[in-house]
C-alpha cells in the first residue's frame, strides 16, 4: 500500500517551488474537525483539482487558502514565503482570486461593475481625486477587452445587469473577474455545478485559457469527467485529510472514486 | 446535470451531491420575459426603476389639473414643494438605508431631536446660528452612529434597532426640551432662513426646498458615480457576495447610517424654517411618510435596487395626491386612503418587476 506521503514525495523532487503551498492545516469548528493536518502544493502552470465526498473538507481547505477561514494550525506559503490571511481581501491583495460556489456577484449591478467590484477605477484628475468619480467608460472598455481575451463571446453587452444572464454567463463573469485580478492563483469552487453541457464546456475552456496564460488554477469539483478532462493533478480529500494526490494518467475515474470513498487507500 | 448522464456513465458515480438542472429553467424564464410585450415592459422598468413613479406623478398632475384649475396655479405648485421639503429630505436618508436592505423607523425622531438641539443651544445657551447648526449636525451623526453601531457590531436587524432608538430618541428629546416648543422668532435668523422664499418668476420656493434638491443631487451623484455608491448597492443586494468581493460591509453600513444622520440634521434645519418653530412633538411620525415616499419611488425594501430620484418623485406623488384631493373637496380621510392604496400598488409593482429573474 502506498501512503499519501510517499505519493506526494514525488513532487518534492521537482525543482520548482510551489506557487501556493499549505502545510499541515488544521481547522476545527467546535467539536467538528474540518481539516485534520492537510498539506497541498500548487505548482506553476498547472490545474490542480480537489475532489472529495461531502464533508471531506474541500471547501474548508479552499477557504483557508483564500482567507475566508483562518486555520487553527499549519502554514501557508505563497512563492515559498509564509503568509497569513485574515480576510478574503488579504488573499486577494496577495494575488489569489477566488470564484465561490455561491457566485459572489451582485445581481443588480452590471457586468462591468461586477468585474471591478471592490476595486473600482476612478477618473483621472480632479474629478477622480476630489469628487471620487468613477471612470465608467474605462471600466467598461477594459471589461470588454478582458472578456474578449478570455474568449468569452457569449457576453456582448457589459452594461447588462448580471441577474439577466444565464447561469453559465454569470459563471463566466465570476471567472473573468478572478482572471482579471488573479495575478498568482485562481481558485474555482465547483465552477461547473448547475451548468448545462454546453455552458460547462465553455467554463472548462476558460480554465484552460487561464492556465495557458500561466496562471495556476485550483478547482474544486464533484464532476469526475470534468476533473479528468482538465486537471494536471488531483488532490483527493477524505475525512478532513489528504487521502492521495494522483494524476489523470496514473489513475482511472473509478480509482479516484474508490480513494475518495475509502474503498481503497490510494 | 441530467444531460451528462447518458453521455458518460461514470458521471453517475461521481455526481455525489447532484446538481439541479437549472439551465433549462433559465431558458424557459428567459423565453417568457423577453418575448411577451409585458415582459419587455418589465425588463425596462427593471432597468430604470424611476420610470413608474415618474409616470404616476405626471398622470396625477394631469388628472388633478383637470379636476380643479387652481391645482396648476404657480402658487399651489410652490406650496406642494414646500410641503414636501421635509419628508423629501428624510426620504434621502431613508433611501440610503433601504438600499442596504435596512429600514430606519427613527428618522423622524432623529430629525426632531436635532431640531430641538439646534433651537435650544441657540436660544437657551446663546450659541450663534452656525454653531447651533453644527450642534444639530453632531446630534444627527451621533444618532446615526448609535443606530449603525447596533446594526453592524451587534448584528441586530435594523427594524428592531430603530424601533428601539425611535422611542429612546423621542424620550431624550422630551427630557431635554421639557416638552416646550421654541418659537422661530426667538432664534437667530439663520435657523429659520430655510423657510424664506426665493421668488422665481411666478413660482416661489423656499431655501429649504433648494437645500433638499442639492441633497438629492449630491446623494444621487455619490450613489451612481462613486465606488461607495456601488458598494452600497452591492451590500444591499447580497451582503455575503459583497464581503467575498472584498467590500468591507460593516464600514459601508456604518457610513450609510452616519450619512443618514447628517442628512436628518439638515432636515431638522429645513423643518425649523418650514414651521418657524422647533417643537418636540412635530414630525415624529414622519418615519412612515419617508418610507412611503421611498417605496412609492420604486426602491425595493429588499435592498440593492432603486434610485434616490425615485424617492423625490415618491414624496411629490404623496404631496400631489394630498393637495389635489383636498382641492377636489374630498375629506382628508380620502387622502390617507389614497396614500395607503399607493403604497400597496407600489410594492406589488416592485415584486412583479423583481420576477424578471429569480
Amino acid at each position: 500500500m502506498i501512503t499519501a506521503q510517499e505519493l506526494d514525495s514525488s513532487h518534492e523532487t521537482r525543482s520548482q517551488t510551489p506557487v501556493l503551498q499549505a502545510k499541515r492545516l488544521v481547522k476545527t469548528f467546535g467539536r467538528v474537525v474540518g481539516l485534520d493536518g492537510v498539506s497541498l502544493e500548487l505548482f506553476p502552470g498547472e490545474v490542480l483539482a480537489i475532489i472529495g465526498d461531502n464533508g471531506a473538507g474541500k471547501s474548508t481547505l479552499v477557504k483557508c487558502l483564500t482567507g475566508a477561514e483562518i486555520p487553527d494550525e499549519g502554514e501557508i506559503l505563497l512563492d515559498g514565503k509564509p503568509v497569513t490571511f485574515k480576510r478574503p481581501q488579504d488573499a486577494r491583495d496577495a494575488g489569489i482570486e477566488t470564484v465561490y460556489q455561491n457566485l459572489a456577484v451582485s445581481p443588480a449591478l452590471d457586468v462591468a461593475s461586477n468585474l471591478f467590484l471592490g476595486r473600482e477605477v476612478r477618473k483621472r484628475g480632479i474629478l477622480g481625486s476630489l469628487l471620487r468619480m468613477l471612470d465608467t467608460r474605462r471600466m467598461r472598455d477594459e471589461a470588454r477587452a478582458e472578456l474578449l481575451e478570455l474568449g468569452i463571446t457569449t457576453l456582448q453587452d457589459v452594461t447588462v445587469p448580471v441577474e439577466n444572464l444565464s447561469g453559465g454567463q454569470r459563471q463566466a463573469v465570476a471567472v473573468a473577474r478572478s482572471a482579471t485580478f488573479g495575478s498568482k492563483v485562481v481558485v474555482l469552487d465547483e465552477p461547473t455545478a448547475a451548468l448545462g453541457v454546453r455552458e460547462s464546456k465553455q467554463v472548462l475552456e476558460l480554465v484552460r485559457n487561464l492556465r495557458d496564460r500561466g496562471v495556476p488554477v485550483i478547482m474544486i469539483s464533484h464532476n469526475m469527467p470534468h476533473v479528468f478532462e482538465i486537471a494536471d493533478r488531483i488532490h483527493i480529500q477524505r475525512l478532513g485529510k489528504r487521502a492521495a494526490t494522483i494524476t489523470p494518467q496514473s489513475h482511472s475515474m473509478t480509482d479516484a472514486v474508490a480513494i475518495m470513498t475509502g474503498a481503497t487507500q490510494g | 446535470m441530467t444531460h451528462d448522464l447518458p453521455e458518460n456513465p461514470s458521471a453517475r458515480t461521481a455526481e455525489i451531491a447532484g446538481s439541479p438542472a437549472t439551465a433549462s429553467l433559465d431558458l424557459a424564464s428567459e423565453f417568457l420575459s423577453r418575448r411577451t410585450p409585458l415582459g419587455r415592459v418589465r425588463n425596462v422598468l427593471h432597468r430604470y426603476p424611476a420610470i413608474s413613479p415618474a409616470v404616476v406623478l405626471a398622470l396625477s398632475i394631469i388628472v388633478f389639473g383637470m379636476l380643479n384649475e387652481r391645482f396648476l396655479a404657480p402658487a399651489n405648485l410652490s406650496l406642494i414643494t414646500q410641503q414636501v421639503a421635509v419628508v423629501g429630505t428624510l426620504a434621502v436618508a431613508q433611501t440610503l438605508i433601504i438600499l442596504t436592505a435596512g429600514i430606519d423607523l427613527s428618522v423622524g425622531a432623529v430629525m426632531v431631536m436635532a431640531s430641538m438641539f439646534i433651537a435650544q443651544t441657540a436660544v437657551k445657551n446663546g450659541l450663534p446660528g452656525p454653531l447651533a447648526l453644527v450642534a444639530g449636525l453632531v446630534v444627527g451623526l451621533a444618532a446615526g452612529a448609535f443606530n449603525g453601531w447596533f446594526v453592524t457590531r451587534l448584528k441586530l436587524p435594523p427594524f428592531i434597532v430603530t424601533l428601539g432608538t425611535l422611542n429612546i430618541f423621542v424620550a431624550l428629546t422630551l427630557l431635554y426640551s421639557n416638552g416646550a416648543t421654541v418659537r422661530g422668532d426667538d432664534m437667530p435668523p439663520l435657523l429659520t432662513a430655510t423657510g424664506n422664499l426665493l421668488p422665481l418668476g411666478e413660482v416661489s420656493i423656499t431655501y429649504g426646498v433648494i437645500i433638499m434638491l442639492v441633497l438629492y443631487v449630491v446623494v444621487a451623484f455619490s450613489l451612481s458615480k462613486t465606488a461607495w455608491g456601488r458598494h452600497v448597492y452591492a451590500v444591499g443586494d447580497d451582503k455575503e457576495a459583497a464581503r467575498l468581493a472584498g467590500i468591507r460591509v460593516n464600514r459601508v453600513l456604518l457610513s450609510v447610517y452616519l450619512a443618514a444622520g447628517a442628512i436628518l440634521a439638515i432636515g431638522a434645519w429645513i423643518q425649523i424654517g418650514r414651521a418657524n418653530a422647533a417643537s418636540p412633538n412635530a414630525g415624529v411620525d414622519l418615519n412612515l411618510d419617508s418610507i412611503t415616499a421611498v417605496v412609492i419611488g420604486g426602491t425595493s425594501l429588499f435592498g440593492g435596487r432603486g434610485a434616490v430620484w425615485g424617492s423625490l418623485l415618491g414624496a411629490l406623488i404623496v404631496g400631489v395626491f394630498r393637495n389635489g384631493l383636498a382641492l377636489a373637496g374630498l375629506d382628508v380621510l380620502y387622502q390617507t386612503l389614497a396614500v395607503g392604496v399607493l403604497i400597496i400598488v407600489a410594492v406589488a409593482v416592485d415584486q412583479w418587476i423583481r420576477k424578471v429573474r429569480k
